[in-house]
Formats: C-alpha cells, structure tokens, sequence
C-alpha cells in the first residue's frame, strides 16, 4: 500500500498523453499533446492566440472533449469521470470574470460550495473569509459584480475558483483584460496565495512576461496546437529551442508593453489649423512652423510648413500627415502618431476624428520611462 | 358634462355587473399570460437546442397568429367540447397566441444572456437542469417581461372580442351599448379597459424591478467601487 500511496504523491497531478483534438473536421487545434503538470506548481501555456492554448486548459475539465488520447488527473482519466462533479473538483477563473450578475458577490463565491449541497450559511461564510483572502473589502459582498470595477472583479472570480478548496486551479487570461496597474498586483497576489495555499494551477496567457512572472514552468504553444518547449521560464528565456520560440520570446519585447499601457496622462497642445477652404487665399498666412490643414468638420488633412505657405494652394499640395492618435488611446498609439507626424506631433482626434490637439514625442518618451520605472518597482515587490 | 355625468350616474348603478365583468375580463386576460409563459419557456429551450425544431416552431407561431380572433373563438368549442360561451375558448385562444407571441422573444431573451456567464456556469460545474432554471432563466427575466407587457395589453383588448359570441367580459359594455344605443355605456368600458391595461402593465413594470434587483444602479455605484479598489491596491 505504502507504495502506490507514494506514487500518488511524486506523480504529475494533471497528465496528457497524447492528446488530439480536432473541431469539426478542420486543422488540429491541439496536437498529439504529452506533458505532465507538477503537483503544487504553477504551470503556463503561453502562445499567440489560437494555437490551442484554451482548448488543451478545457479538455482538462471536460468543456472540451479531446478527439483522441487521454488525460489523467491525479492518476484517473477524467473521461470516466463525471463532468459535472469533475469540474467542481477544478477552480474555473476566465478573463471576463464570468460572475453571474445577477447574484451578489458572496453568493457568486458561494456557487460551487452550494453546488456541492453545503448550506448557505455555512457557504456564505467562507464566501466572507475568502473576500478578504483575495484582498477585497468585506462591505463589497452585498454588491451585485456590475457595481465593481473589473480589477475587483477578476478577485471576485479567483476567490470564487478558491471556495470548495479544489486543488487545481485553471486560469484562462484572467489578468488580460485589467489595466496593467492592477495586473501587476493581480499577480504578485497570485504568487502569494500559491505559496500559501500550494495549489496546482494551470494558467493561459498570450503575455511572455506574465508568463515568466508567474510560471515555475512554462509551456509554449505554437501554431496549429503544437508545444513548442516545455521548460523552466529562464530556459525558455536564454535557450529557446527553435526558431518560434525564440521569435515568440524576443518579439519587441519592452516595446510591446506600450501597447497596454494607457496614454490618458499624456499632454494634448493645442495647435494652429487652417480650413481646406481657404488655403487658395494668399492673403490668408500661417504664424507656426507648422500648421494642421483641417476640413470643416475639424478633421485632418496633413501639414502646411511655414516656410512654403504659398505654394500650398490645395489639399494635394500639403504635406501628407502621419498615423493618428484617439484621446485616450494607448501610449503606443501616442508614440506612434508623433514618430511618423512629418512636424514631430503626434495629431490627436477625439472620436469622431475631430483634430483637439497634438502630442510631443519627448513627453510621450517621459511618461512611458515612468511607466517603466513603475513596473521594476512592482516586480521587485513581487520578487521580495 | 353630460358625458361626465352621465357616466358618474352609470356607474354605481351598475357596479354590480361592472365588478362582475371587470373580474371576468381580468381572469381571461391574465391567466393566458400565466399559461403562455408556461409552455412558451420550455418550447423556447427546446427551440434553443435543435435548429429545424427552432424553424418549425417559430414559423408555426407565426402562421397561428395570423388566425382570427373571433374565428379562434367560435372554432375551439368544437376541437374542446365547451359551450360556445365558456370563457374556457377565450383562455385557450388567447393562450394560443401568447406562445406564439412569446416563442420568438423568449427565444431571444435566452440567447440574449452574455456567453461568458453561461461558459463559466459551465465550468463551474452546474448539471445543465440547474443551469436553465437558476442561470439562464433569472438572466432573461427582463426581454422576457419586455414580451409579457406587450401580450398583456393586446390580451386585454382581446378579451373583449369575445363578447361577441356572448362570453362574459368587458367587451359586452360595446355590445350592449351598441344595441342599445348607449354611449355612457361604451365609455365606461373604455375606460375601464385603459385603465386595467395601465394597472397590468405598471404591475409588470414592478414585477420586473422586484425580481431583478441586480438590473438597478449597476453604474452609479461604479466610482465608489473604483475608489475601494484603489484602497486595495495601496494598501
Ligand atoms: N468551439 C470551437 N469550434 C471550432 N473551432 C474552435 C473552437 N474553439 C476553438 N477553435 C479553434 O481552435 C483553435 C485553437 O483555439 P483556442 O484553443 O481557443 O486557442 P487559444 O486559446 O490559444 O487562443 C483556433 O483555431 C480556434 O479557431
Ligand atoms: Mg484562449
């Protein structure tokens, strides 16, 4: 006895063998898959997106059934369980929180617990405990998930994951949709409560960084379902082993960050515009350098220089403007619009395409350094 | 003022049959309502499952509402055995319709619910039973009333069609007081008939908000809600 009682504990908690799966007759959305999840560790499939990453997390709880080969849980291939008891013995965190909205935040915590016949009361107090272990005020369980902002809400949907105490946790993007603020701490807390509570947890994402943050191994996907490598993060990082994964690892690493991070700070001047309508008029001068040729609506039509004004007598002959920048938009948006903008400002339009300003492209530079001198201060709390 | 007088005259006389017929009318409006949401919930699951059951149903629907009130009336006596003035006719025809008429909304009030919160039912672990009556169907509650409201009024000027093959109603007030001549008469019906039609469909409107409190100020207590979670972060 003493030793299959061992081997329960050394084995891989979750095991593919072989797995396939084939959606109604087109390509492999995952192929021939064989890996082992370590007991009590996180594990991340990382990969771009449709390369089966979602469809192998599924098939571990039977929302997806794979087309042929096996996965084992614990030991037990989970197609001889059944689906229901089998997937309340897996926390299920998705990116959009899932919670139902017409339930309050501590009944949704409550849901698999009163799913598995626990009284209410009883479920409804360890929603409460739970509250606070995902760092959320007690106050805030009376409140239906509409009133809470989304970074609440994805707490909501880890404690929710937590409340039958399952030993798997599957985390599908769960972070991907809250700002990188809030992420970066969704993270750090992650890593804690895996230390804490020593859970097995599978975690997808298409980020690399959040995959090295989080990941004691990680996997990664390539196209057409197939795993690229399967090694520790910093062997991933330093040895990838063929060209995907070096393409997947390297690709604009740093620059791509930008693409999350918010352009709200960012100063919007203001700036000189002429109308289409009057460019014909020679009586009609321009006073800046460079001056944004507008129609009636407001909306742009490239640059007039100074010093050529009076060759500029219609729309053809300005100067041909760069990308555009919505208020609002990310930074990369921002860097992007002043790069490629003839004068070096970025030109900014509100939504319908109205011109409200320009950006610099030394401020834009300003705000993402403080970005990044934000994220080292968040990744070295998370290391400490 | 003859009008008004009149009709102050009119009814405390006849209040005896006003609240007779006032109560007929209520019960073969309302009761359709209740039966129509009955049948058409399941069907609509049904419909929801299968893509030709879907066809079949909703076009079906649609061909039994084309029939005729009054000939719905005079031609269910004969398929159910009741008198040709039983209210029973009344109740099924308008029963008839209701699921007709609720099949299509009801079919979208179930599609209507975000697919993320049916997928995480999923993978919580709900038995697909479960799932319908306690996720699906409290979600659609509200395109669901949106559907109701609108039967309910049609069901209640319905009704009154049905007095004319004698089954009992406030539709007999136009009866009456058109063989008779009696103007008063058939102002007093409208007007009971307007106001029975305002009094189902404000009850509707409360009915919603009592069963949905989740639907309420989602959004003003949103800022509250951000600022707690900067109090999260911080701390
Ligand atoms: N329910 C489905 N039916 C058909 N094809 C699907 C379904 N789900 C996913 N796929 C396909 O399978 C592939 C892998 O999808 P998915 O597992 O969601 O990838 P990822 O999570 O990595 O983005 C994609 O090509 C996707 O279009
Ligand atoms: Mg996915």
């Amino acid at each position: 006895m003493t030793s299959t009682e061992q081997a329960s504990t050394t084995r891989p908690m979750i095991e593919f063998r072989d797995v396939t799966k084939t959606y109604d007759g087109g390509q492999p959305a995952v192929d021939s898959l064989t890996m082992d999840i370590e007991r009590g560790k996180i594990t991340v499939f990382v990969g771009p997106s449709g390369c089966g990453k979602t469809t192998s997390l599924r098939m571990i709880n039977r929302m997806v059934e794979p087309t042929s080969g096996r996965i084992l849980l614990d030991g037990q291939d989970v197609a001889e369980q059944k689906a229901a008891e089998l997937r309340r013995s897996m926390g299920y965190v998705m990116q959009s929180s899932g919670l139902m909205p017409h339930r309050t935040v501590l009944d949704n915590i409550a849901t698999v617990p009163r799913l598995n016949g626990v009284a209410r009361s009883t479920a409804r107090a360890r929603a409460k405990e739970l509250l606070d272990v995902v760092g959320l005020a007690p106050e805030l369980g009376r409140r239906y998930p509409g009133q809470l902002s989304g970074g609440q809400q994805q707490r909501v949907g880890v404690a929710r994951a937590l409340a039958a105490d399952p030993p798997v946790l599957l985390m599908d993007e769960p972070f991907s949709a809250v700002d990188p603020v809030v992420r970066a701490e969704l993270q750090s807390e992650l890593i804690r409560l895996q230390r804490d509570l020593a859970k097995t947890i599978v975690f997808v994402t298409h980020d690399i960084d959040e995959a090295t943050i989080l990941g004691d191994r990680v996997a990664v996907f390539a196209v057409g379902g197939r795993l690229a490598q399967f090694a520790d993060p910093e062997e991933i990082l330093r040895a990838p082993v063929d060209d995907f994964v070096a393409g997947f690892v390297g690709r604009d690493r740093g620059f791509r960050h930008l693409s999350f991070q918010e352009g709200e700070d960012v100063t919007i001047h203001p700036i000189e515009t002429i109308e289409t309508g009057r460019l014909a008029d020679p009586s009609v001068t321009v006073n800046s350098p460079w001056t944004l040729l507008v129609d009636a609506e407001g909306r742009p039509h490239g640059w007039v220089p100074e010093a050529t004004r009076e060759s500029v007598t219609s729309q053809a002959d300005a100067v041909p403007g760069g990308s555009l920048y919505t208020r609002g938009d990310s930074l990369r948006r921002a860097l992007d619009a002043s790069l490629s903008s003839p004068s070096g400002l970025g030109v900014t339009v509100d939504d319908d395409g109205r011109v409200v300003g320009v950006v610099r492209a030394a401020e834009v530079f300003e705000l993402i350094e403080a970005g990044r001198l934000d994220r080292g201060r968040a990744n070295y709390n998370t290391a400490v | 003022m003859d009008w008004i007088s009149g009709i102050i005259d009119y009814v405390p006389a006849n209040i005896g049959q006003l609240r007779q017929l006032t109560g007929n009318h209520l019960l073969q409006s309302v009761l359709p309502i209740v039966f129509g949401v009955l049948i058409a919930v399941p069907l609509a699951q049904l419909a929801r499952q299968n893509r030709t059951l879907a066809g079949i149903m909703l076009t079906g629907s649609s061909l039994l509402y084309t029939i005729p009130s009054l000939a719905m009336f005079v031609f269910l006596p004969l398929v159910l055995g009741t008198s040709i003035l039983s209210m029973v006719n009344v109740v099924v025809a308008l029963t008839i319709y209701a699921v007709a008429l609720l099949m299509r909304s009801t079919v979208d009030a179930l599609t209507s619910i975000d697919d993320g919160v049916r997928q995480a039912a999923v993978a919580m672990g709900y038995t697909p039973l479960r799932r319908f009556l306690t996720v699906d169907l409290p979600l659609s509650i509200p395109v669901l009333i949106a559907g109701v409201r609108v039967i309910s009024v049609t069901n209640i000027s319905m009704v009154s069609v049905g007095a004319l093959i004698g089954v009992p109603s406030l539709g007999r007030l136009f009866t009456d007081g058109l063989t008779r001549n009696y103007p008063v008469q058939i102002a007093v019906g409208i007007i009971i008939t307007l106001l029975l039609a305002l009094l189902l469909d404000l009850l509707l409107v409360l009915l919603e908000r009592v069963l949905t409190p989740w639907a309420r100020s989602s959004t003003t207590r949103r800022t509250r809600a951000a600022a707690l979670d900067a109090r999260t972060v911080a701390s």
